[in-house]
């Protein structure tokens, strides 16, 4: 048994931020089902114009990329404030 | 396709190659520990560990494979983008930060943290293995593909040089100069893909690819009983026809001594001038009948139509990146598809117009809708891909190496979302360089993989040589990291923890050392087996297998309690199988193995909706049943 290569303080967030982790997570996997669940069972709907003369295809491709990266940022702002409360208040 | 080679591409390639050994020379000396060896020290700032993500990360299957497949199908090839991206979706919210608290090295001793069990080290050893081949497969396929036209060498001495190259980092220098080199290289990958999609806007559409664009002839049909006799144009001979597949006529003619092949047209009227390849008794290829240097293999793929504002045009110029998309849907291209006539030991190529429309949504590869005919089978092989994309990322060796290379589990955290900041600016880039190539006559026809240099090529030599060095060394960095992944699981998983070897620090880096060399050597021969397939697919089997094998475990092992050490071995082993065997038996590896695709008895191209679920069944089966073991596990190291 061993343990990790730095070493690591205890995290007194971990399990709040492993809760926040997979409520984003199951939130993305929804959008990114409903993008495969009409490629599936109406793809002509990919084609119809949905914002200006782009297509749903486009829009909700693009879309899936560009959430992703705001749902990192949201994820990495709560978890640094969890963070810095729960190890702070565990020093004091 | 013969390609002239440039000076400054020489020159610029061997720089880039130069400045990557020098980087290994330079860490080599540093690098004394087996820490330092297998994780960089644990000390890389999170900045340049998600660069460096980003450099792992966009191998040769999303800069040459995706920009192909984009420019042959269109949106279809967007979808690896898209699933790609995802899949960094559950290594920031799930796997980050438990993977950087639980391992030391390797993914192995993450999952081991809670266990000390002999089967998990081997199990996950052995798909550590498996997986980095599979990924490593397409790789030194892309690096062959390389070379052919920024060095004019034949595609194994690609697969060679990085093989060599490769072997010659990581024996060195190991995880610190692997992060450095994925680090500059990543950073400048999508500094110059960003460049050439400004190209590709301010060139906008035009009917006219350049001067040097071949303009295919069509001349008219003659027939009998519906069948081709010959054609109304006298300078041709009529040679023979050949119906494939119920519903293509093909047409071998002859003109002034020279054998060429048409295709008969929709309407049966005309005779459309195609490209091919002719195997010849002796073993050697004609190309569009004559031998490869004469040059009369070109470069495809052109406008038909554009319209701009209801009226038709000749030209664009400069357009906007939401024009350039909402302009591609109001065109006409021409694409190139491909058969076999095996009784003339032959491979065509021919014209196939599509719709811009078509080009930018789903369905030109994978046929999911009804109207296109599509089958159960082709529904299911699209959740499927979707599926393995989506779960892969967070299970593959390489990328969860780097997890180790950081100090702290926030820092893990912030480099995973430089990384999917990088990744998907980049993959939206994608779009761009894979249509752009279909529509400016850059398209070699015999690699789907080389459309993203190739239309670098298109706006300069300058740019073409700089796109290429970059790709070589996203080839070089992308094998480095599996490499390490690979040494990692042979002499810290394998020979130390499970054979107990007990190998001090300086044994562990030479045993590392060693297994590089044998990897390196392993993977350079199946990078000149696999030459011609596209990068993207293979690296999506990677991600299917990858899924299969790992990701059930990390997750149960994170998420539920009841998780035993058998169940994960049992698992590992049961996703590794089902994986490989529903590739092995797949349509595409019937292809490849000379057979007819329609008798492969598994019609998924793609296993991971198979393999996935089975690995997790089993999973829970075996952990139930196995329930007595867990008294002995370790508790703290759970996720609280």
């Amino acid at each position: 048994m061993h343990g990790p290569a730095a070493k690591l303080d205890i995290d007194q967030a971990a399990k709040r931020k492993s809760k926040l982790g997979v409520k984003l997570f199951i939130f993305y996997i929804l959008v990114y089902a409903g993008f495969v669940v009409i490629g599936l069972v109406n793809p002509d709907l990919m084609g119809l114009h949905v914002i200006g003369k782009q297509n749903l295809a486009i829009v909700y491709g693009f879309g899936l990329i560009v959430l992703a990266i705001i749902m990192g940022f949201i994820y990495n702002a709560m978890c640094t404030k969890l963070e810095n409360q729960l190890n702070k208040e565990e020093k004091v | 396709m013969i390609y002239n080679v440039s000076p400054w591409a020489i020159v610029i390639f061997v720089s880039f190659v130069a400045l990557v050994l020098g980087l290994s020379f330079y860490f080599a000396r540093k690098t004394k520990s087996a820490a330092g060896y297998y994780a960089a020290g644990g000390n890389i700032h999170w900045g340049v560990n998600g660069i460096a993500f980003a450099g792992d990360y966009l191998s040769a299957a999303s800069f040459l494979g995706i920009c192909g497949m984009i420019a042959y199908s269109g949106y279809d090839g967007f979808l690896y983008s898209i699933g790609y991206l995802a899949g960094w979706v559950v290594a920031l919210f799930v796997v980050a930060e438990p993977m950087k608290r639980l391992g030391k090295y390797t993914f192995t001793d993450a999952l081991d943290a809670r266990f000390n069990s002999k089967a998990i080290k081997l199990t996950a050893a052995i798909s550590t293995l498996i997986v980095s081949v599979f990924y490593l497969i397409p790789q030194m396929v892309g690096a062959g593909d390389l070379v052919v036209p920024l060095l004019g060498l034949p595609h194994w001495t690609g697969v060679l040089i990085v093989g060599s190259i490769v072997i010659f980092i990581v024996a060195t220098a190991g995880m610190t100069s692997t992060t450095y080199v994925q680090f500059i290289k990543g950073g400048l990958l999508i500094i110059f893909s960003t460049i050439l999609t400004f190209y590709i806007l301010q060139n906008g559409f035009t009917l006219d690819p350049g001067n040097n664009y071949h303009k295919f002839v069509k001349i008219g049909a003659l027939l009998e009983n519906h069948e081709v006799v010959g054609t109304t144009d006298s300078s041709y001979t009529f040679k023979s026809a050949h119906v494939i597949d119920k519903k293509l006529t093909f047409v071998k003619l002859e003109k002034q001594g020279k054998l060429c092949w048409f295709k008969l047209s929709k309407d049966s009227t005309s005779l459309e001038e195609m490209l091919f390849i002719t195997t010849q008794a002796d073993g050697s290829k004609l190309y569009n009948g004559e031998p490869k240097d004469a040059g009369k293999f070109y470069q495809v793929g052109h406008l038909t139509k554009i319209i701009v504002d209801g009226k038709e045009v000749e030209k664009t110029g400069p357009v906007g990146p939401f024009e350039f998309l909402s302009t591609m849907e109001n065109t006409e291209l021409m694409r190139f598809s491909k058969k076999e006539i095996k009784d003339e030991k032959t491979t065509v190529w021919f014209q196939t117009l599509t719709s811009g429309k078509d080009m930018i949504k789903p369905g030109l590869l994978y046929k999911i809708s009804a109207k296109a005919g599509a089958t159960i089978w082709d529904k299911i092989n699209f959740v499927s891909l979707m599926l393995a994309l989506f779960l892969g990322t967070s299970a593959l060796p390489h990328i969860l190496i780097r997890y180790y290379t950081v100090s702290s589990q926030r820092a893990a955290r912030k480099s995973t979302i430089v990384a999917i900041a990088s990744i998907g600016f980049f993959y939206i880039l994608t779009l761009y360089m894979g249509l752009g190539s279909s529509i400016n006559g850059v398209l070699d026809v015999e690699s789907s993989n080389m459309s993203g240099p190739l239309l670098a090529k298109y706006f300069g030599i300058g740019i073409f040589s700089i796109i290429s060095a970059i790709a070589f060394a996203t080839v070089l960095g992308t094998v480095s990291g599996l490499i390490v992944a690979s040494s990692g699981a042979i002499a810290h998983d394998f020979m130390d923890k499970y054979l107990n070897m007990k190998m001090d620090d300086n044994r562990k880096v030479k045993a590392g050392k060693y297994a590089a060399f044998g990897v390196g050597i392993f993977a350079i021969i199946l990078g000149i087996l696999f030459k011609g397939m596209n990068v993207s697919f293979l690296v999506g089997l990677a991600f299917a297998v990858a899924a299969s094998a790992n990701l059930p475990a990390i997750i149960f092992l994170l998420f539920w309690d009841k998780t035993t050490a058998k169940g994960i071995s049992w698992s590992i082993v049961v996703g590794i199988i089902s994986s490989v065997i529903i590739i092995l038996f797949s349509p595409t590896m019937y292809d490849k193995y000379g057979l007819d695709k329609a008798l492969a008895p598994i019609p998924l191209d793609n296993p991971g909706i198979i393999s996935i679920p089975l690995a997790v069944i089993t999973l829970i089966i075996v952990s139930l049943l196995t329930q007595k073991d867990n008294s002995t596990k370790v508790e703290n190291y759970h996720n609280d």
